[in-house]
């Protein structure tokens, strides 16, 4: 029987920053250029050259700090972290230290029905390296070569540190899922985890519940995805129970998650842990952050996700499930908003969008954004109040209408699919149908009024589904009661 | 006369009046090259064929019309760690004996820029590390004085070629004295512009908080001439200063009536060579005569310049220098197996043993658990020592003392012994770690060998530095002497 413990956890995430240019030269942050493009004599370590800071990268650091109600420093410094690697050009990566932009933040969570309020310790910027291309290995072990490709060398990182005050795998998750969502809103960062913009490393240990000192932690790497890091964090819980429970002592090291396995593995101890040497960055001179350049960085933050929610409740009348769905995606969100400005029905329009438009969505590996514009969804769904087509129909012409970009009342009267409204016409299927079945009329007339539901399949299938079963129901009642 | 005695501002009179032709110059100064060179070894690279064909194009271009400048025509030197596009850039070191940068330096550049024929690149201290030059994994380069003699360093080379008439003009940079020291070891004229004056951009790093670029010429006023054009913000260098540059022609003043000049008694007393201290009153003695009123002062916190320089030089140096590690250019070990071993053998075979002094020293200073006793400690002293320079200039104009507090030395005399080599840097180093102006000018000469004299300002003072210096020279005949080669 496993001890109870109690587990810790603090993650750092690593967020690529969406700027056009490198933090310290002008080069290209274009993903997946030809390798060695975007570069230049400053990004690849060229003797000599001296970096200049993309004031841009500052802004986006000082507005995550803001958005996560941290402290914006007065003064920030910049640090060289020294170690060398092929990756690195020059063999130290210019990095924050001791004067980060902004420390002693906050980001709300729901775990388990209630918010609970994780600690950031600091949000601090940072150059990324290059990448290794290996040939004959996996990795430089063993391999018969080794390229660099500098283009992402430089490109701008911010990385965001939270408090161990992270108590389960699920909240890790939470905790990613709610920074990421803010970083999309402020539009700093792309959120793309399959790529690597956004990156995460969690220290994580166990303590005997109701003991004050933390264990001994290991970091956990190598999650690239929000159910990577659910599914890392609870095998790595599992593994320190088990060590702890047969009385061994955890080992503070690296530890590579490994999607086959979906365990942990081993990578280096802390034996082997570098001195980074770190000390203030000579080349570049302290960063001053004066009330006004915050308050200016104050003023482009927009509402961010949980305020949003909130409002959407409020405003449009929706559950918090609903909600939710729809501020969960800053896209969407908007989609939304811009729909309900066309046509008052937020709830048919969430009904819209959290069903066909997210089941279309994820069918075809797409955004909301890149779907038609809100006035082809309000089209439809008046077309929809008008009886014009049916329900059935609706879900058709959206996705014809978005697979090929057609107008939607094209699509609707092209296809003939218009709905059958008109009485007359409808009277004359009817007189058919009921005479077609003599016998079933004379049940319905002897009281098996179950049979009305007969009557009206009998007159969808004569019109081929595009009979209004409102006006057919009326008509059928009146109908069978002669 | 020959063309190559003349400084740059003579030449320019001719070149302006069409007495002669940047060709007529570049061939005199080519043959003055292949006359003495041989003697002396100042240059790492010599640039003779473009700098003839670069003449020519110039003097297309004068008999166009074109406008001129003060360095048009006018040959330059430039030390080896700056970088020239496409023109071999070695540091004087093994690790960078292929590199061939793809970009210039800033200040190249805008000699270049305003007409400037580079002749070649000039001898140093590997990584500019060192009081002598014998640091150069290539070559010794001689004092033209005394060839037995060391020319001072890190800018050996350059200070050299201006004494040996080599070249008219050169660019040094300074660390802890690489430019004034060398300048008074050859008897000619170096300043060291405040740090910020003058881009980094392109300089190969060796103590980023205290590199700074600064002409080594034949007298002052040439030496403001070049400050006219390469000092300026650089957008490209982060710690540059926008302040407005002035024409520091115009303080060319020569009249020292009524400026305050402070003597440091720390650096005329211990340690000081007498016949060096004698020059250096004597000077004081002129500068007196010429209307200054002087002062001796105390400024206790000098004696810690030398190790605070060591501990905090050295830190940056040990950073700077790591991007050489056989990956991406330079030197790369052929003895390697795997990336470690390419990493030492590289930088084994590559540095000599100061640079490896060095990098293990300032390795050492910035380690877990001496951070603080050592680097932050050389940062907190080195904040005294500023504020003490900023008390002196809150009642001085200029501070003088000797540059250095000996003559050139023998050739191998001081190799074994790192620190003595490093003390014989005391009075130059403060001024790097204030951030301060210094220039060093000829005011005398001990056994045949030139003395010295620096004269220190406050930051973005050079005017009053040239002011003091400028009318020093027009009272003395030491800028004239020339060695005889």
């Amino acid at each position: 029987m496993s001890g109870n413990y109690e587990v810790v956890i603090g993650l750092e995430v690593h967020a690529q920053l969406l700027t056009e240019s490198k933090i310290f030269c002008d080069c290209s942050t274009k993903f997946g250029a030809a390798p060695n493009t975007n570069i230049c004599p400053v990004c690849t370590g060229q003797p000599g050259v001296l970096p200049v800071l993309n004031k841009k990268v500052v802004d986006f650091a000082i507005k995550t700090g803001l958005a996560l109600n941290a402290k914006i420093a007065e003064r920030s410094v910049f640090a060289r972290k020294n170690y060398f690697y092929p990756d690195l050009p020059k063999n130290y990566q210019v990095s924050q230290y001791d004067l980060p932009i902004a420390t002693k933040g906050f980001l709300d969570i729901v775990s388990e029905g209630t918010v609970k309020k994780i600690g950031i310790t600091r949000v601090h910027l940072e150059e990324d390296a290059g990448k290794l291309v290996h040939r004959g290995a996996a990795g430089l072990r063993g391999s018969t070569s080794s390229s660099v490709d500098f283009n992402r060398t430089g490109v701008p990182l911010m990385e965001i540190v939270s408090e161990p005050d992270i108590r389960s795998p699920e909240d890790a998750k939470t905790y990613m899922e709610e920074l990421r969502k803010i970083l999309v809103y402020l539009g700093v960062c792309d959120g793309n985890m399959e790529e690597g913009s956004l990156r995460c490393d969690a220290n994580i240990s166990l303590r005997p519940a109701g003991q004050k000192e933390f264990g001994t932690k290991t970091e956990v790497k190598n999650m690239n995805s929000f159910k990577a890091v659910q599914k890392a964090l609870a095998a790595e819980v599992k593994r320190q129970t088990q060590v702890l429970d047969e009385g061994g002592r955890i080992v503070q090291e690296t530890r590579l998650f490994d999607e086959a396995s979906g365990g942990t593995i081993s990578m280096r101890s802390k034996e082997e842990a570098h001195d980074y040497r770190y000390f203030p960055e000579p080349d570049l001179v302290p960063i001053e952050i004066d009330r006004k350049w915050i308050e200016d960085i104050r003023k482009t933050i927009t509402e961010l996700p949980q305020e949003k929610k909130l409002r959407f409740m409020k405003q449009f009348g929706l559950s918090d499930a609903d909600a939710a769905i729809l501020t969960d995606d800053k896209d969407m969100a908007d989609y939304f908003e811009d729909s309900v400005k066309l046509l008052n029905e937020p709830k048919e329009i969430s009904n819209w969008l959290i069903g066909d438009a997210s089941a279309y969505c994820n069918e075809n590996k797409k955004n909301v954004s890149d779907l038609f514009p809100p006035s082809g969804l309000i089209e439809i769904i008046r077309q929809v109040k008008k009886g014009t087509i049916s329900r059935k129909t609706a879900k058709e012409v959206f996705i014809e209408a978005n697979n090929t970009g057609k107008n939607v009342n094209d699509i609707i009267s092209e296809s003939g699919a218009t709905q059958i409204s008109g009485e007359e016409e409808l009277l004359l299927v009817i007189s058919e149908v009921l005479a077609k079945n003599p016998k079933q009329v004379a049940e319905y007339k002897a009281g098996k009024v179950q049979l009305a539901a007969f009557f009206v399949g009998q007159v969808m299938k004569a019109t081929k589904g595009r009979a209004n079963p409102e006006v057919v129901n009326r008509l059928l009642m009146g109908g069978l009661m002669q | 006369m020959e063309l190559f005695e003349l400084s740059a501002h003579e030449l320019h009179a001719k070149i302006e009046k069409k007495e002669v032709s940047v060709s007529d110059i570049v061939k005199s100064v080519i043959d003055r090259i292949n006359k003495v060179e041989k003697r002396i070894s100042s240059f790492l690279l010599v640039n003779l064929d473009e700098a003839i064909n670069r003449a020519r194009e110039i003097d297309d271009q004068i008999a166009d019309g074109r406008e001129i400048t003060l360095l048009t025509g006018i040959p330059v030197m430039i030390k080896d760690n700056m970088c020239t596009r496409g023109m071999l850039t070695t540091c004087a070191s093994k690790i960078l004996m292929n590199y061939i940068p793809p970009y210039s330096a800033t200040v190249v550049e805008k000699v270049l820029q305003a007409g400037a024929i580079p002749i070649g690149k000039a001898n140093m201290d590997e990584f500019a590390m060192g009081s002598s030059t014998e640091n150069s994994a290539y070559k010794k380069t001689r004092n033209p004085w005394e060839l037995n003699s060391v020319p001072g360093g890190s800018s050996g080379g350059s200070a050299a070629c201006i004494a040996a008439q080599e070249s008219i003009l050169a660019l040094g940079s300074d660390t802890g004295g690489s430019i004034r020291q060398p300048a008074s070891f050859c008897g000619v004229v170096g300043l060291k512009p405040t740090y910020g004056r003058v881009s980094r951009y392109g300089l190969i790093a060796f103590a980023s908080s205290l590199d700074q670029i600064g002409p080594i010429t034949k007298d002052v006023t040439d030496s403001a001439i070049m400050m006219n054009f390469i000092a300026g913000h650089d957008k490209k260098d982060s710690t540059s200063v926008d302040v407005p540059v002035p024409d520091y022609r115009k303080s060319l003043i020569n009249d020292v009536k009524g400026l305050k000049i402070a003597v440091v008694k720390e650096l005329i007393g211990k340690g000081i060579d007498e016949k060096v201290k004698k020059c250096v009153l004597d000077a004081v003695a002129t500068l007196k005569r010429l209307g200054a009123h002087v002062e001796e002062i105390s400024m206790p916190s000098l004696e810690y310049g030398v190790p605070t320089y060591y501990l905090v030089a050295t830190a940056e140096a040990s950073s700077n220098l790591e991007r050489y590690d056989g990956v991406k250019y330079g030197l790369r070990s052929g003895s390697a197996e795997d990336l470690l071993s390419m990493y030492y053998n590289t930088r084994r075979e590559g540095f000599g043993p100061e640079v490896k002094r060095r990098i293990m020293l300032g390795t050492y200073a910035l380690s877990a658990g001496y951070y603080d006793a050592y680097y932050l400690k050389a940062q907190k002293v080195r904040t005294l020592i500023k504020n003490e320079f900023d008390r002196a200039f809150s009642k001085f104009d200029a501070i003088i003392s000797p540059t250095s507090p000996t003559v050139a030395f023998k050739i191998g005399e001081k190799v074994n012994d790192p620190l003595s080599m490093y003390l014989s840097d005391i009075a130059t180093i403060p001024v790097n770690l204030a951030g301060i102006p210094a220039i060093s000018i000829p005011c005398g000469f001990v056994d045949n060998l030139p003395v010295g004299l620096q004269i220190m300002g406050k930051a973005f003072a050079e005017e009053m530095l040239f002011r003091v210096a400028f009318t020093f020279e027009q009272n003395t005949e030491w800028h004239k002497k020339r060695p005889a080669l």
